[in-house]
């Protein structure tokens, strides 16, 4: 399951090159290459150390913090593309860091009352909240797209890719918090979840062109 | 308490975004229009039907794989199922939300017939760079 998901992160970056869309979607890109050397390295790690090391413990929470952070700032990458023609790229960019500002100082809040270890559980905690932060601007950015009418075909999909990613996320972790018995079942299904991402956003680097255009009314869940 | 709020807008975004998708995976795919040897083998001649979605993937599965299209396709897969329960639950009570399923289904199975085209098309590139060879 790990190799097929680095196999797939490596296409991502494949197809955007081959398609002339690296710089275009430059922190999506750069998020999929962030994830492969995150993958490669854990592998590493994991067969240096083994899977109970502390050495592996940390390393997979701080890099799965800071992958976290790229994914939300290529969302507001996103944002960025949809509201380019309001010109709105800077309030887009502000919102986005004042946000994350939230976000952190309401983990840290968090953390200070419940642990001893403040620095790692800072960091999951502040992982698991920005995913879900994540899915909520994902719907907004879902609802924006709806009313401003987007018609860019492999945009929309980007979007929409991202909010199945993080609605997937988020509930294996809300389904790990109220139920911890069934982590077993859980925990590995969250890899199985990480490599729907990839894999939607190489078919939409590789089979959609950019020019491509969709009908808005064909998105819309209840028919217009 | 917070973990099941989370769980229940996950599920209901999920949903939301899942559907949505879907949709406009089949919107890319709806403007193709089916070669005359698709339209014979799949049966699809005038508009496409949801119960003709079970054959063309059956017809689909015979043709050699192509990974780019496999991701699309199992998640046309899966919303079809939830269209298909949709339909046999709460579609029966409410007509307009059973007309609306009819019409997904059938596009589905347009998606399906398209995917089986590109298929074919790639194993006639495939068999033709063999001969060459």
């Amino acid at each position: 399951m790990w190799f097929v998901g680095i196999l797939c992160e490596a296409a991502v970056l494949v197809c955007a090159y081959k398609k002339s869309a690296l710089r275009r979607y430059f922190l999506l890109n750069l998020y999929m290459g962030g994830v492969l050397v995150v993958e490669l390295v854990r592998y590493k790690v994991l067969s240096q150390y083994g899977q109970g090391s502390i050495q592996y413990f940390y390393y997979y929470y701080y890099s799965d913090a800071v992958l976290t952070i790229f994914l939300y700032l290529a969302l507001t990458m996103l944002y960025a593309h949809v509201f380019s023609e309001m010109k709105a790229e800077r309030y887009v960019k502000m919102g986005a860091l004042l946000l994350l500002a939230g976000t952190a100082v309401f983990s840290g809040a968090v953390v200070m009352q419940s642990s001893a270890r403040y620095v790692t559980h800072f960091f999951i905690e502040l992982s698991q909240n920005l995913y879900f932060v994540g899915l909520v601007l994902t719907y907004v950015l879902w609802g924006a797209i709806l009313k401003l009418r987007e018609t860019r075909t492999r945009l929309v999909q980007l979007v929409l890719s991202l909010g199945v990613y993080f609605s997937l996320l988020a509930a294996n972790y809300a389904v790990r918090n109220l139920i911890p018995s069934l982590n077993y079942v859980f925990l590995p299904l969250a890899q199985v979840v990480g490599i729907f991402l990839p894999i939607a956003w190489a078919y939409a680097f590789w089979r959609l062109p950019e020019e491509a255009r969709l009908a808005p009314s064909r998105l819309a869940v209840i028919p217009r | 308490m917070m973990a099941a709020i989370i769980l229940v807008c996950s599920v209901v975004f999920l949903l939301q975004f899942f559907v949505s998708y879907c949709r406009s995976l089949i919107a890319a795919s709806i403007k193709h229009p089916l070669s005359a040897e698709v339209q014979d083998v799949t049966g699809i001649k005038n508009a496409a039907t949801g119960d003709d979605f079970a054959r063309v993937v059956q017809l689909l599965q015979l043709c050699p794989d192509r990974p780019e299209d496999r991701s699309g396709i199992q998640a046309i897969g899966a919303y079809f199922g939830l269209l298909g329960f949709l339909r046999s639950t709460l579609a029966k009570v409410t007509p307009s939300l059973l007309a609306w399923t009819e019409l997904e289904r059938g596009q589905c199975t347009y998606f399906a017939a398209v995917a089986l085209e590109r298929r074919i098309a790639f194993s006639r590139d495939m068999f033709a760079q063999q001969l060459e060879s």
